[in-house]
């Protein structure tokens, strides 16, 4: 990871994400979500980037758009020196092939009525990339891969466990090598002792592959152990980005603060010590956000500067960003 | 200290097409008074089930309890008809729960003001009009805003937080020796979870409640719960204070588990985590031994030859149910 560091597999700037709200037989259009809100980051090669921030942040909302399942209201996504955003759906398809996705619910990502063999294999066949009499030996191979034993090809999802759909899931996301893979809260719905089983192969998978991760999740202690940098969102914006040991050691934001300080640790030792700032009041409604730094109503070190201007990121040293004026 | 509550070799069975489901096999435990206690396992693992019998809220069929004592101030609770009056006046009133889902568990077609009402004027025989003066200094007590004119508002008016907050009012309402808290804060954002936490704490210590947090979470319980119990497939496998579960336990399951949760703090470059091999066990027609050695490391013939080994004392109140003596940091 020394020479390509600079290298970055997808570059977002200024990403808009707006969804209207309708109303009535005519569909008038009156208002707008604004679920990501002007993000800018980038990811490099070999690295995983964690976003975090709770439900209704707008984190899923940048894995799909960067997926271009959604057409972004406005910036740019730079994938492999091209800009994407504005593509028309013909010319995205092939491109589809360098991205990979691995979604939370492994029971509605799978199709239950293909065996997993046609659901590992397809992408190979809609992108043409595999010729037909090595077909089963390369889906074999991918079994092998996510560490699923290839005689089970010929079974359909029910027939597998939560932790084996993951796999299952997984071993499509890798059919085509793609450059970048989207997970987007892979381990939330599996168990703890399971969770980890996932966990090390996405990390194992990244050394032997050398994979590049969007991972996306609200869980904190995951997040922060498999990523090299996180971004933690707050109402589709980007407050604070560094990486992951900066984030724990020295977080700058409020938000961050109170977000780390919320996750109790499983050690009764560290927890006795640990300060508790417990946040007032609830997520505002991303319809209807607040003026200026979206996180003012609820911060102690709020004054009229937060209400009425917007904080943008600032470097402030070893590439720790942070969006807020008191710090 | 007296014990509270005490549950003696619980057994709750599910009959299913399938086979019979032992989901609570043999479960003994007791809650102080003022105390808070975690009890904690996976999926599955029966937490909720041996919660939900010390309340006799099993569905029958195809559920039954089987066995087992729950003596609460002098009477077995269990001698008591599941829908007869004595047990009513104990449900709610004397041991109040919490469950995971606030959307399901408040009646969609009542008002908040309805909700916490009812239980009032049932438990304690209040005038109605007393009770709406009590319910709106509960509602102001577990932090909602405006409190007199919510009383009105339906529980879809209010967010997953603020219905959860409605629910520890409810269950509180009552001035309960024990509230049962199972998984409340699975369906809330972390932010929201300290809230409600925090919240529940300081109720509890302020109405000296014993509380009871059921959950998969270990960060909670190492936060929160001054004893914790461990469970697996139906039974306890390990008891003792938060210090001894957290800094020294000593049943494989119990380390295996603190092995395998990424804590906030370590990178992976600092720990990798060591997941539990294999899957968690099918309950049905489940063996007589023990039911984590298909993934445990350290089994022995004897663990094969003999029956589930018992509950047993280690030091202080540190009990564990393994034949192996492991003494390894997690």
């Amino acid at each position: 990871m020394n020479q390509e560091q600079n290298q970055n597999v997808i570059e977002i700037l200024n990403l808009k994400m707006y969804f209207p709200i309708t109303r009535g037989l005519l569909q008038r259009r009156v208002g707008e979500i604004k679920a990501v809100d002007d993000v800018s980051f980038q990811i490099r090669k070999n690295e995983t980037l964690g976003l975090v921030g709770e439900s209704g942040c707008g984190k899923t909302t940048i894995g799909r758009t960067i997926l271009r399942l959604y057409k972004p209201t406005s910036g740019k996504i730079i994938f492999d020196g091209t800009d994407i955003s504005g593509m028309k759906e013909d010319r995205i398809r092939p491109l589809r092939s360098q991205v990979g996705a691995i979604f939370q619910d492994p029971y509605g990502s799978l199709n239950p009525r293909q065996t997993a063999r046609t659901i590992v294999g397809m992408p190979l066949i809609v992108h043409d990339l595999v010729k037909k009499k090595n077909f089963n030996e390369k889906v074999e191979e991918l079994f092998r891969l996510v560490g699923l034993d290839p005689s089970m090809m010929d079974r359909v999802p029910h027939e597998f466990s939560g932790g084996q759909r993951q796999r299952i899931g997984i071993a499509r996301a890798l059919a085509c090598q793609p450059n970048l893979i989207i997970c987007d809260e892979p381990v939330s719905a599996l168990d703890v002792s399971i969770q980890a089983q996932i966990i090390n192969l996405l990390e194992n998978l990244q050394v032997q592959l050398g994979l590049t991760y969007l991972f996306i999740a609200h869980d904190l202690s995951v997040v922060q152990h498999i990523s090299n940098r996180v971004a933690v969102m707050y109402l589709g914006r980007i407050i604070e980005i560094t990486n992951s040991r900066e984030l724990y050691s020295n977080p700058l934001h409020p938000y961050t603060k109170a977000l780390l300080s919320a996750v109790p640790v499983p050690n009764p030792v560290i927890e006795r010590k640990r300060m508790r700032v417990v946040l007032k009041g609830e997520v505002p409604s991303p319809a209807d956000p607040p003026m200026g730094c979206h996180f003012h109503p609820r911060c102690n070190l709020a004054t009229s500067e937060c209400r009425e201007a917007n904080p943008t990121l600032r470097d402030v040293g070893n590439g720790h960003e942070v969006a807020c004026f008191k710090v | 200290m007296t014990a509270l509550l005490t549950v003696e070799n619980l057994k709750t069975y599910f009959r299913t097409y399938r086979g019979l489901v032992k989901a609570v096999d043999g479960v003994s435990l007791h809650i102080n008074e003022r105390e808070i206690i975690g009890l904690v396992g996976e999926s599955g693992c029966g937490k909720s089930v041996s919660m939900l019998s010390i309340l006799q809220l099993i569905p029958t069929p195809p559920g039954e309890i089987v066995g087992g004592k729950v003596m609460f101030s002098g009477q077995d609770l269990l001698q008591y008809k599941a829908n007869g009056e004595r047990m009513s006046s104990i449900r709610g009133a004397k041991i109040a729960m919490i469950f995971q889902e606030p959307m399901t568990s408040l009646n969609p077609v009542l008002t908040i003001g309805r909700q916490l009402t009812e239980s009032l004027e049932v438990h304690l025989n209040m005038e109605p009009h007393t009770a709406s003066e009590k319910a709106v200094e509960l509602l102001r007590l577990v932090g909602i805003p405006d409190a007199k004119n919510r009383l009105d508002a339906y529980p879809h008016q209010f967010s997953g937080g603020m219905r959860q907050r409605v629910m520890i009012a409810i269950a509180l309402s009552c001035n309960p020796a024990i509230l049962i808290a199972d998984e409340p804060t699975t369906a809330v954002d972390v932010t929201t979870q300290a809230q409600l936490l925090e919240l529940m704490q300081d109720m509890v210590t302020k109405t000296s409640t014993a509380l009871v947090i059921v959950t998969h979470n270990l960060g909670i319980v190492a936060r929160y719960a001054e004893r914790i119990y461990v469970m697996y497939s139906g039974r306890i496998i390990e008891s003792g204070l938060a210090d001894d579960i957290f800094l020294n336990p000593r049943h494989p399951y119990t380390i295996g588990l603190l092995k395998c949760v990424p804590q906030l703090g370590e990178t992976r470059e600092e720990k990798k985590l060591v997941p539990i091999k294999g899957l968690p066990p099918n309950l049905i027609n489940m063996p007589n031994n023990c039911a984590f050695l298909p993934r445990c490391d350290y089994s022995q013939e004897r663990c094969r030859r003999e029956p589930w080994p018992p509950l047993t004392l280690l030091e202080g109140q540190h009990y564990v149910a393994c034949f192996a003596d492991i003494q390894e940091k997690p």
